[in-house]
């Protein structure tokens, strides 16, 4: 011990909280009506292909992914589409969604919901990479990156190494931690699936140390899948940044602005190879995943399986009701996650956890004067000056916010954690974020 | 009614005022070395600076710029605190509160309060006072073991005081050195010195504890030790008979409490370790060639103000270690 692996910049440790550690994944049942969010992944939203009244079953296609960056939409559940319309979703703003109010659970031909295990692969990495496409499978700790389009290695490019983030750095939440102790054969067949469709030989499983028993089950099957390995790491956040997570496990640095694929990388949620082992191995696309919901007044912080587009207040409901003092519900970690306008949000791809905080812990502390401790610069992963660009995104100095590498940070919030003055740096941080990147755009425009 | 705000949603329990706090907590050894060895009066300049300190922030902020009042913040209690640690026990009370009123006015509050000030408060009044009262400034009562009246009887000068003045009158060193406190006794804190700076055991235990609770970081307190350590170590070793030996220079005038607590305000030194680090050199650096060659027989607040005058630039040289700066070296072939 003390000579665990992980990154060397920056970090903090917040209060772990992981009330859900110990609760079996739990099958929710099917809501009476889901909505299904268009834009449910990162790049261009999908193409509805349903109308109004169409019969619809689970697992067929209900949207499709059109442009280079998206992603293909099938049906969670089977019953009749009620209507197109806009809904809100976790961004607080009304977008398109495709509504369908649910009858029985009838699925598509050829899909096997079965739980036995199919350890054969026999394709090649064009046929992985075209099912997983198929499957509308995006990157499942939350950024939703269309997992096919990280399959393909762009030319010139070699990847090395295949990276699976079983890190789950957010304090709280346990979808992750839950899925490597109850699905572990197969996220390792899973992984040798991403291994082939990547051509890579080697693939390491970063597991921060705050989950022993999922390091000790994982390890143990690891010996009996070539190729793969686990690797413990220290327990710090922001460990399950790519960036930091390779950092961690093979001490390389992507350069700034740049892909893991420069130094040979490819980085999958374990959440993503469960997924990608459904849609190879048994026709199933991305229609359900694994939630965490909890917080400390939740009588029952649980784990569940969920079908995509149940709206939040049934998981809640399912964790024993929203708890009276609630004063803030958080679309998945309390480091990144969105505070959300109504627990009528349905659950999309993207969503790992559900947080319901206190009142009392749900307001900022009064903000005061910076003074110059240095707390945010030490505690930046990216090695950035978060009061800094703060302050020039305050003053519109967006130059020198660029010149100051504004566009490095990820957002992960360490800096505004540690201030003792309650700043609210990552705030300015988007704002100016925001702006440089519109100025970057516009600049190759021309 | 739903809370919506930015993540993150939680923060840590750190706070200023945990901070200034934190730093009167580790002041208080050296608050009580100095209310053993000088007495009453020690209690007296404590009081009057304290008070006085944080009542001018009050009015201040209250009356002149009509603002929010932040005297609970710590950081004036902080402020009086160091500014009594930087003069003599037997000050009159007056001056200590133009002192102050310097620190607090002038220092801190016109150029915008906490966080704004280019300059270390305590140490813009111990100048201003310095310069304009050099007899009372100077004129140090010897450190004794429990003195309970509040008139002094004995003065005499600082360890460092006394080497200026008597190679300046052509005594040798090996004559003078005779007169000089023991390194327990400066050690210790018995010597003539500013109520604050004597003890250099309780200062370091001070520092110990702000290093355990991060308060401060370990770069500069040790780049300035450091510098005047092996500065002070080549001139002694060069010729013993006319400088003084390192140790000796560590331990007397106002090395530690300036190398401690003065230069490692947050508001006025660098944010990165490197400019931390040229930071420390700088103070040590200039601590000694004013020690050395200066008028004045001890240098350390003079050195603290003219590095807090380049913190500026030293922060515009000196960045982090940015993530994923040097392509190429970790790079696979």
């Amino acid at each position: 011990m003390g000579f665990l692996k992980t990154f060397t910049l920056g970090g903090i440790h917040p209060p772990e909280n992981k009330l859900s550690a110990n609760k079996f994944i739990e099958v929710l049942p099917i809501p009476p009506r889901v909505m299904v969010p268009l834009g449910q992944n990162l790049g261009a939203p999908s193409k509805a292909l349903v109308k109004r009244g169409d019969k619809v079953k689970a697992g067929q296609l209900i949207a499709s992914g059109e442009s280079f960056i998206s992603a293909n939409l099938h049906s969670p559940v089977s019953g009749t589409v009620f209507k197109l319309d806009n809904v809100v979703d976790a961004s607080g703003y009304r977008r398109p969604a495709v509504i369908i109010n649910v009858d029985g659970d009838k699925w598509e031909d050829g899909i096997d919901i079965s739980d036995k295990l199919i350890s054969d692969i026999n394709l090649t990495a064009e046929e992985i990479i075209q099912k997983v496409k198929t499957a509308g499978i995006v990157g499942m700790g939350g950024a939703t990156f269309p997992t096919h389009v990280k399959l393909m290695v762009p030319p010139g490019k070699k990847a090395e190494y295949l990276i699976i983030n079983g890190v789950e750095c957010e304090p709280y939440l346990t979808a992750d931690h839950r899925l490597m102790l109850e699905k572990g054969p197969e996220i390792m067949v899973g992984t040798q699936l991403l291994m082939r469709a990547l051509k890579v030989d080697k693939a390491i499983i970063g597991i921060e140390n705050n989950k022993p028993d999922a390091i000790g089950h994982l390890t143990e099957l690891a010996k009996s899948y070539a190729g793969i390995s686990v690797q413990p790491v220290m327990v710090k956040y922001p460990q399950g940044g790519e960036k930091q997570l390779i950092k961690a496990l093979l001490n390389r640095e992507v350069p700034s602005t740049k892909l893991p694929i420069e130094v040979g990388c490819v980085v999958q949620n374990v959440g993503t190879a469960f997924a990608v082992y459904e849609a190879v191995q048994k026709n199933k696309p991305l229609i359900d995943r694994i939630i965490t919901v909890t917080g400390k007044a939740v009588k029952k912080p649980s784990n569940f399986k969920v079908r995509i587009g149940t709206p939040l207040k049934f998981l809640i409901e399912a964790a024993e009701g929203l708890p009276e003092n609630t004063g803030k519900i958080i679309g998945g970690g309390p480091m990144m996650g969105k505070a959300l306008f109504s627990e009528d949000v349905p659950v999309v791809k993207g969503s790992s956890g559900i947080l319901l905080m206190p009142v009392e812990e749900s307001h900022r502390k009064e903000e005061g004067p910076c003074i110059r401790c240095s707390k945010c610069t030490e505690a930046c992963p990216m090695g950035l000056e978060p009061f800094l660009l703060a302050r020039a995104a305050r003053a519109s100095r967006y130059d020198m916010a660029e010149k100051e590498r504004i566009m490095d940070c990820i957002e992960c919030g360490s800096c505004q954690y540690t201030c003792p003055a309650n700043i609210p740096l990552l705030d300015y941080l988007r704002l100016g974020k925001n702006k440089v990147g519109g100025l970057i755009r516009a600049r190759h425009k021309k | 009614m739903l809370t919506i705000s930015g993540s993150p949603h939680i923060h840590g329990d750190n706070s200023t005022k945990k901070i200034m706090y934190g730093v009167v907590v580790a002041l208080m050894p050296a608050v009580l070395v100095s209310v053993y060895f000088f007495g009453l009066n020690a209690v007296r300049v404590l009081l009057l600076s304290v008070i006085f300190s944080l009542f001018f922030e009050w009015i201040i902020q209250k009356y002149l710029i009509k603002g929010p009042v932040t005297i609970t913040d710590g950081s004036a209690l902080v402020t009086g605190i160091l500014l009594a640690f930087n003069v003599p026990s037997n000050l009159p009370s007056w001056m200590v509160i133009v002192g102050a009123l310097v620190a607090i006015g002038i220092a801190k509050m016109s150029f915008g309060g906490l966080g704004k000030n280019i300059f270390n408060p305590a140490l813009v009044a111990r100048v201003f006072l310095l310069v304009s009262f050099p007899v009372q400034m100077t004129s140090w009562p010897k450190a004794a073991v429990l003195p309970m009246g509040l008139a002094d009887v004995i003065t005499g000068p600082t360890p460092l005081g006394f080497i200026k003045e008597g190679l300046g009158a052509g005594k040798s060193m090996a004559e003078l050195t005779q007169h000089l406190p023991s390194y327990m006794q400066a050690l210790v804190g018995q010597m003539g010195g500013s109520m604050g700076e004597v003890s250099a055991l309780a200062l370091i235990l001070g520092g110990l504890y702000m290093l355990r609770k991060k308060i401060i970081t370990w770069e500069i307190p040790v780049s300035v030790l450091l510098t005047v350590f092996v500065f002070s170590g080549i001139l002694w070793w060069i010729n013993p008979g006319k400088f003084t030996d390192p140790v000796f220079n560590l331990l007397t005038g106002g090395l530690m409490l300036g190398a401690i607590f003065m230069a490692t305000d947050m508001v006025t030194s660098p944010m990165t370790r490197g400019g931390k680090l040229i930071f420390g050199f700088g103070i040590g650096l200039i601590t000694m060639l004013i020690r050395v060659w200066g008028a004045y027989p001890e240098g350390v607040s003079f050195a603290i103000l003219l590095m807090n005058s380049v913190v500026p630039l030293i922060d515009r040289g000196f960045k982090p270690r940015r993530f994923g700066a040097r392509p190429g070296v970790e790079l696979i072939k």
